[in-house]
């Protein structure tokens, strides 16, 4: 991990794989939608509305991982003063908030069909409305203060402390019984979809492993080329002021 | 122990020196109740049944109120850089903070909900599980609080901001305090609901003195 403390390497490694990245991502969905929309079957219960699973669960997924990362580096930002972490947490959580927002919506629009009401208060959805207020408190905490370390670091407290909701999400529709489906995917007795829905899903799972992949390092490239920036316009604002002062 | 009871008699002799601060916090908390009534009908039935629910969610709109001021007046002096210094570790520091919020708002408000009750038409069977569901759940207000205080100390518009953050953080803390009462309610046994919400508070016990003083640091650092 600490080869990539220096972000000068950071920046040229990220420089180099990004248009891969890029590429990959947009091959991604384009076999991943074509899979979804066309390729695959619709329900024998659901018709057609079965599609919005595609979007709706890689996304629910993303939105609990990039939450997972968020912690982690949190953690390290804290505890080893790692000095990426702090920038992959501030990259991450925007990123992390979209694709809960992306679930949220997702699934209250196959809600409506399906359940027949846009949005219930069970727990899993709950615990879900939980973990966008979670990343809406991140960002906001971020940005709260004149001092950026000192919002990094009470944001990083913040980021930890609400790991507590991800086990309560993954489990909540086994602790409670719930209106949303338990899950089918990652489970204990192995998956229970059918193949010809499961390829397109992780098809689709994997092309947002790659966009978020790609989003956060294009993020984290900005949030350092914006630091680099600030420091040579508060290093130029010096000269001047030296200058000024030996002229006089 | 002696440093933490005399920041707590500190603490508790300033807040009750402004006598005030705990007698606004119970005012809003009954005159926010009493809005109830005239928003919904006062059809007595109607009330009954949504009076516990009012109180306990009134409970914890009251307790933010005081909070935004927990950190910021020994802040602004420096006295929190006095107390970084002392013998006391400044996990005990946040833990003295969160008694005297507790004593300073939860202790007035529970005093008060049996009032909010009345005035609610709250069914007479139903105040023995409110006011012990209360006793557990303002102590994890006052904890999650005051990590919400700790986290925003010095922020722009902090209160607003804690608020934002704490506010969401207060739904499990609810659901349970309303299980229990829910329980009794329908004739069941509330002892599952109580015992979660005292592990709970014990889980907050535990972790948010910590998460407190890692995030004070950051402010003295």
């Amino acid at each position: 991990m600490h080869r990539f403390a220096n972000p000068g390497r950071f920046l040229r490694l990220a420089n180099r794989i990004q248009p891969w990245l890029k590429a990959l991502t947009v091959l991604g969905f384009i076999i991943g939608l074509y899979l979804a929309l066309w390729g695959s079957p619709p329900d024998y219960q659901q018709g057609e509305t079965v599609r919005i699973m595609y979007v709706h669960v890689p996304a629910a997924w993303m939105a609990l991982f990039a939450y997972l990362l968020v912690g982690l580096a949190s953690a390290s930002s804290l505890i080893w003063r790692h000095p990426l972490a702090d920038v992959a947490a501030e990259a991450m959580s925007p990123v992390g908030a979209a694709f809960t927002l992306i679930a949220l919506i997702t699934g209250s629009l196959w809600g409506k069909p399906m359940w027949g009401t846009y949005w219930v208060w069970d727990a899993r959805l709950t615990s879900f409305l939980l973990l966008f207020f979670l990343y809406l408190g991140h960002m906001a905490l971020l940005g709260a203060f004149d001092d950026r370390a000192r919002g990094q670091r009470s944001a990083a407290v913040l980021a930890i402390v609400g790991l507590v909701n991800l086990p309560v999400i993954k489990f909540s529709v086994d602790w409670w019984n719930t209106l949303h489906q338990p899950a089918s995917i990652v489970r204990m007795g192995g998956i229970s979809i059918d193949s010809s829905m499961q390829w397109p899903l992780f098809a689709m799972a994997i092309t947002f492993h790659l966009f978020m992949l790609a989003a956060v390092i294009e993020r984290m490239r900005t949030l350092l080329l914006e630091a680099r920036l600030r420091n040579q316009r508060l290093a130029a604002f010096e000269r001047v002021g030296t200058q000024a002062r030996a002229s006089e | 122990m002696r440093a933490f009871r005399a920041l707590l008699k500190r603490d508790l002799g300033l807040g009750l020196r402004q006598g005030i601060d705990a007698l606004v916090v119970v005012l809003f908390f009954l005159a926010a109740g009493a809005l109830f009534p005239f928003a919904l009908g006062p059809e007595p039935a109607l009330l009954a049944r949504i009076a516990a629910g009012i109180v306990m969610t009134m409970a914890a709109l009251a307790s933010l109120l005081s909070l935004d001021r927990l950190f910021t007046a020994d802040y602004e002096d420096g006295s929190l850089d006095g107390l970084a210094l002392s013998p006391l570790s400044l996990e005990l520091v946040a833990l003295a903070k969160v008694a005297t919020h507790w004593l300073m708002t939860g202790l007035p408000l529970l005093a008060a909900a049996p009032v909010l009750g009345l005035l609610l038409n709250l069914a007479p069977g139903g105040y023995p599980i409110l006011l012990l569901a209360l006793v557990l759940v303002t102590p994890a207000l006052s904890l999650l609080g005051g990590l919400g205080a700790a986290l925003t100390l010095g922020a722009r518009r902090g209160g607003l901001l804690l608020a934002f953050l704490i506010l969401p953080l207060f739904i499990p803390i609810l659901i349970l305090g309303m299980g229990a009462v829910a329980a009794v309610a329908e004739g069941r046994s509330a002892l599952g609901a109580l015992e979660l919400l005292v592990a709970l508070d014990l889980g907050l016990l535990a972790l948010v003195p910590w998460a407190m003083a890692t995030a004070l640091r950051q402010v003295l650092r």
